[in-house]
């Protein structure tokens, strides 16, 4: 009896001491106060030390690149821009490192909180990424640098503005410049010229003109608009060409950089909720959309299936390939004859230094050249769309001319409007799954708006 | 002989103190990476931290969204219901094809294991691509349809808030069957044949022996069964994040995909945490539960 108490409390004692002592082994350890606190306190403001522009005179400098340019003609103009700047400038090494997009936006974050960060990234102009990093003062302001390579001038105003943020990662769509992009986005309208022929269909000048396309399409039996939306965001981006019929392009403006001021529950934006949910019943976009592939959906129209599809220009390079004279690309109509054209566009991911690099000097001087003038060159060659002087360089087919003609035509006349979802860190979320419920009638147009309104309200604080 | 007595107390077998020793290396591993980060979580779960800044104390502010926020009580819903998917109907099915297999001593028993179990074998990626074309809406099933005259019946299945959920449960239904399958097999296979022999002197059919001898027989291997694809439906992440993300609207979200979507798209590593925590609880929970039926059981 005393025996098993004793034994009793022998194992008590030691379950005690050992909790006891990993207890305070997690005390010590968790005492490190709050997290994030060591480390990455470095403010955003310029730098004071005068601004070195002369890249051959910095010395034997390695530059950490850490980009996304993994796919066919990014790939080529990346290397081939690489190359010759290895060449002009022997003492600075590039190391690449490249990963997809979305394995790039994964592993950013981590990256940039680490000791040995690189020192060029290529970081996605969302408040989720570049804002966030701007606001943990990860990136360097590169105003001191725009300056002296004149990049403010060579740059329009609504380019940079696609990368620029207050320093405090606040206000998006103003302020300073963290980032400069090479290549230019614009989401437009291909279709399938030889199969427009056929049916008799004349290419689009109007919104009238296009709404009887697409009946006309229906009538005889074709899909009018391919649209593959299983991944949620593809519909956001018709949504955005179709709220450009109706919205004024500075409202759109407002609520895609999450400036307030703005208001969702419109009835230009009503409206143009309601012509979707009219396209639905119309029977106007592909059969089971909702559950369809956004690539398969775009590669059967490459093989024929349907007339209209609503898309980036970043398809222009694939589509181009499997329908050569067949596919055309236009803006969607201006809202009213001799108007604007609006369209969601913007450019590609923006090229940032980061504060943790000992280079700073070098990397912009790299940056400056990936974003030169030869280098705009050189990006049209490889069957990108240059984000500056593109109306001045030629493209390397039909498809492509299209497309640069486009994106120079709704640039320079300020009908670009930015990306619906950079709004606010959640409203890639909110608008792709309220576009969906929109789309399979689980929400009104009243509701969706509602749904997009509370999102940007609960971000810009009205 | 006798300089072996430096044991302090105790009867013979009684396990002494030195044995934290030798657990000691174990112990450490298991707790620089699975105790400490788990308390590091339950640390983290306790801000407002974005990852980058640093991070303000929130108290138990992220497990109060947790709790209220819709969506993310909408997420465990989900996973209770894909829970049904992942273990309860493939039990059912398990036990059937078991036995059947069992019983009929099959010729090539082994071939058919080996069928059964290969779901397991593939990784979860080439499953949730594979499938998600089956589901396209030119995929598999509706071309089947189609050909049978059912025209009406197709549909994009992950696309359709009514279907994409079951749709979802159903890959994990054809991925654990498998698991269970074999290890009710391997539980079957060590019931005595005079269990049998004397059910069926007594005059039991093959359903009445199934529930007197066999199923009592393998409660233990159904608790293993249970413990592992509960867990495995609670935090399931690829096949969600491959096949619907989420969607559609937020028809599939599961708290595994709610960790990622709010600790690397939004930024809010604390509440990712809190809910990662609320996850371990869960699972812990209901394995404990499975774990003390079982026991009962075996008792």
């Amino acid at each position: 009896m005393s025996r098993s108490r004793t034994r009793t409390f022998d194992r008590f004692h030691t379950r005690t001491v050992l909790s006891v002592a990993t207890a305070l082994g997690a005390g010590i350890v968790l005492a490190s106060c709050a997290p994030g606190g060591s480390g990455g306190s470095s403010s955003s403001a310029a730098p004071t030390s005068a601004v070195k522009t002369d890249a051959a005179s910095l010395g034997d400098v390695t530059l950490t690149v850490w980009d996304q340019e993994v796919r066919g003609g990014q790939e080529k103009q990346m290397s081939t821009l690489n190359a010759q700047f290895q060449e002009k400038y022997p003492n600075i090494t590039i190391k690449r490192v490249s990963r997809s997009f979305d394995d790039l936006v994964k592993t950013l974050r981590l990256a940039l909180s680490g000791a040995d960060a690189p020192d060029v990234v290529q970081a996605n102009n969302t408040r989720s990424q570049m804002g966030e990093f701007v606001k943990a003062g990860q990136l360097v302001n590169l105003d001191p640098y725009a300056a002296a390579y004149g990049w403010d001038k060579r740059y329009p105003e609504s380019v940079r503005a696609v990368a620029s943020y207050s320093p405090d990662g606040a206000t998006f769509g103003s302020g300073s410049l963290f980032g400069m992009p090479q290549v230019g986005e614009v989401v437009g309208i291909f279709y399938n010229d030889a199969k427009m022929k056929s049916l008799g269909i004349n290419p689009p000048k109007t919104w009238a003109d296009f709404d009887a396309a697409l009946e006309t399409a229906k009538s005889k039996g074709e899909v009018p608009l391919v649209l593959g939306n299983l991944e949620k965001w593809p519909a956001g981006h018709v949504f955005g060409v179709v709220q450009g019929r109706y919205t004024k392009a500075d409202d759109i403006r407002t609520l895609g950089f999450g400036q307030p001021g703005g208001s969702w529950t419109t009835p230009e934006n009503t409206k143009a909720a309601q012509t979707m949910v009219d396209w639905v019943d119309q029977g106007y976009f592909s059969k089971g959309f909702n559950g369809q592939d956004y690539d398969p959906a775009w590669q059967g129209f490459s093989k024929g299936t349907g007339v209209f599809l609503i898309a980036g220009s970043w398809l222009q390079a694939d589509l181009s390939t499997a329908m050569g004279a067949d596919v055309k690309f236009v803006l969607p109509p201006a809202p009213e004859a001799g108007g604007t054209p609006v369209t969601t566009g913007g450019s590609g991911l923006p090229f940032a230094v980061t504060n943790t690099s000992e280079n700073k000097d070098a990397a912009a001087a790299y940056i400056d050249f990936i974003t030169s003038a030869n280098a705009m060159k050189v990006l049209a060659e490889t069957g990108n769309l240059p984000v500056v002087e593109t109306q001045q360089q030629t493209a390397a087919d039909a498809l492509g001319t299209d497309v640069f003609t486009a994106f120079g035509t709704v640039s320079t006349a300020n009908g670009l409007v930015p990306y619906l979802d950079w709004a606010t860190p959640t409203m890639g979320d909110t608008l792709g799954a309220t576009v969906q419920d929109l789309l399979a009638k689980k929400a009104t147009p009243q509701q969706a708006l509602e749904a997009l309104q509370k999102d940007y309200a609960d971000f810009t604080g009205q | 002989m006798r300089g072996r007595t430096a044991r302090p107390a105790g009867p013979p077998g009684e396990p002494r103190r030195v044995g934290y020793l030798y657990v000691l290396p174990g112990f450490l591993v298991y707790a620089l990476f699975a105790l400490y980060p788990l308390l590091r979580a339950g640390w983290l779960s306790l801000f407002d931290w974005d990852g980058l800044t640093l991070g303000t104390w929130a108290g138990l502010g992220n497990y109060a969204e947790v709790l209220t926020d819709e969506r993310l009580r909408a997420a465990f819903g989900h996973a209770l219901v894909l829970m049904v998917f992942f273990a309860v109907v493939p039990l059912g099915v398990g036990l059937v094809l078991a036995s059947i297999l069992h019983r009929a001593r099959v010729r090539g028993l082994s071939f058919f294991r080996t069928v059964v179990f290969l779901p397991q074998v593939v990784a979860m990626v080439v499953i949730a691509v594979s499938w998600r074309r089956i589901y396209a809406p030119d995929g598999t099933i509706n071309s089947v349809l189609s050909a049978v005259g059912l025209d009406s019946w197709t549909r994009g299945w992950l696309g359709e808030y009514a279907f994409a959920l079951p749709a979802v449960g159903f890959v994990g239904t054809w991925f654990e069957t498998g698991l269970v399958t074999v290890l009710l097999l391997a539980g079957m296979s060590r019931i005595s044949r005079d269990l049998y022999e004397a059910a069926r002197l007594d005059g039991a059919g093959p359903v009445r022996e199934f529930f007197a001898v066999t199923l009592p027989s393998v409660r233990g291997e159904i608790a293993v069964a249970m413990t592992l694809t509960v867990i495995a439906a609670l935090k399931t992440f690829d096949l969600i994040y491959l096949t619907t993300a989420g969607g559609p609207g937020h028809q599939t979200t599961v708290p595994s995909y709610e960790v990622y979507r709010q600790a690397f798209e939004l930024g809010r590593v604390g509440l990712a945490c809190a809910i990662g925590v609320c996850l371990t609880v869960v699972i812990f929970a209901i394995s404990v539960v499975i774990t003390r039926l079982g026991d009962r059981a075996s008792d």
